[in-house]
């Protein structure tokens, strides 16, 4: 996996011919589609909880979350030193795909207040499924809203250089794609691990009490 | 039919509770009338009708919020919460009920907001007006879900801002563009999809959040 990623790294300056801030695309972009992915995944496992009210998926789903609220936060990162390297400024309202970024960065951010004020269980695993729910149906209300938005707000938008991709490049995108997802997935099952052993833990130590 | 008469008679209780005790609609009515007051100043001289717009939809939406916060306390305080979840009615049919009542209590305040604006600020058309209704619609559906789920946590006050703003964005998004573009039609699809959307996805998942 480590491998993949330093290959992504390695490969991607060699055909980057339109400059150096080209070369984020390679990272910025499969970050982006990895943090989408995530939050679906995690709306996938809360529909799974409320469907067979199995209580492991509600774990799954929160882990989940917190992955793609870290890659939300890298995606904000990158998009923003692009936005500086290319427009000339560290933030531009007119980017659809970072102000959609900016919404669901709150959206998530409000869901671990919500998660850590409620009381541990069933209430709790079910009040935060149905609000990650939400989550995935506000993302693409959200990005037509930004659409729409960018008219009376933003007259002249800016234009972006073309994705117009050569096979190399199409390949090394790829590859970096597969490297952060897999970065995503593996950083997922470790987490999964470290919370399910930390729940084991406390179940242990009340048993033994 | 029965679904519809519990629907009613919880709308009627939340009414009636209100006019015995008037707890919140006063305060939302004073509460959107000094915001009105306080954007004069904070509008600096000469700002466009624009502005004044933006900001119409800041003392709507945080006048919504005002409301919200008070939708369930009467439920917590009392444990009617427990007994209407135990009643052999829909679920769901709490949610509406608290829905409509919430929605009563917003639209009479705007009752008296919206000339206000107009009278201080700048002239409202149909479609802004539209807009309104359309958009207050779509927050008391998620509000009142959202302040459900608050009202369990520990700082519920704190939280339920913080859970409605980003769902409202698309809802200020239209009723913006309703009220200042031009084209304010497709701003009312986009305030119509919205509503629907989200008002069977609350309608549905109400259920999960009130059951322990």
């Amino acid at each position: 996996m480590g491998l993949a990623l330093v290959l992504a790294l390695i490969v991607a300056p060699e055909d980057a011919d339109q400059g150096i801030s080209q070369r984020i695309f390679y990272i910025h972009v499969p970050i982006a589609l990895t943090a989408y992915f995530c939050f679906g995944l995690g709306a996938w496992k809360a529909l799974l909880l409320l469907w067979r009210g199995n209580e492991r998926n509600d774990l799954e789903s929160y882990v989940a979350i917190h992955q793609g609220t870290i890659f939300g936060a890298l995606t904000l990162i990158t998009g923003s030193i692009w936005a500086r390297a290319s427009w000339d400024v560290w933030w531009s309202w007119s980017s659809n795909q970072l102000v959609l970024f900016l919404v669901l960065f709150l959206f998530y951010c409000a869901y671990f207040m919500l998660r850590f004020s409620l009381e541990e269980g069933p209430r709790r695993a079910r009040s935060s499924a149905v609000y990650a729910l939400f989550g995935v149906v506000l993302i693409p209300i959200s990005f037509l809203a930004i659409r729409l938005a960018e008219d009376f707000i933003h007259p002249t938008v800016f234009t972006r250089e073309g994705p117009q991709m050569t096979g190399l490049m199409f390949a090394t995108f790829c590859l970096s794609w597969a490297a952060v997802t897999l970065l995503a997935y593996v950083l997922y099952r470790v987490e999964l691990a470290g919370k399910r052993l930390d729940a084991d833990l406390r179940e242990l130590r009340e048993v033994l009490q | 039919m029965t679904y519809l008469a519990d629907v009613a008679a919880l709308t009627r209780k939340d009414l009636r509770v209100e006019l015995r005790a008037r707890d919140t609609l006063p305060a939302m009515l004073l509460f959107v009338l000094s915001t009105l007051v306080v954007f004069h100043f904070a509008l600096p001289e000469g700002a466009r009708d624009d502005a004044a717009y933006g900001l119409l939809w800041v003392a709507i939406v945080f006048t919504a919020l005002l409301g919200l916060a008070r939708a369930w306390v009467p439920e917590q305080e009392h444990g009617v919460l427990d007994g209407l979840v135990l009643a052999p009615s829909d679920r769901s049919a709490i949610w509406l009920g608290k829905t409509l009542a919430t929605l009563a209590f917003l639209l009479a305040t705007q009752i008296v907001a919206l000339p206000a604006f107009v009278l201080f600020f700048a002239p409202l058309g149909a479609t802004a007006l539209a807009g309104v209704v359309l958009a207050d619609i779509g927050i008391c559906a998620v509000g009142s879900l959202m302040a459900a789920m608050a009202a369990a946590a520990r700082s519920r006050e704190v939280l339920l801002p913080l859970l409605v703003l980003p769902l409202a964005i698309p809802l200020i998004v239209g009723g913006v563009g309703a009220a200042i573009s031009p084209e304010g039609e497709r701003y009312l699809l986009l305030l119509v999809l919205y509503d629907g959307v989200f008002a069977v996805l609350s309608w549905a998942s109400f259920e999960y959040v009130v059951t322990e």
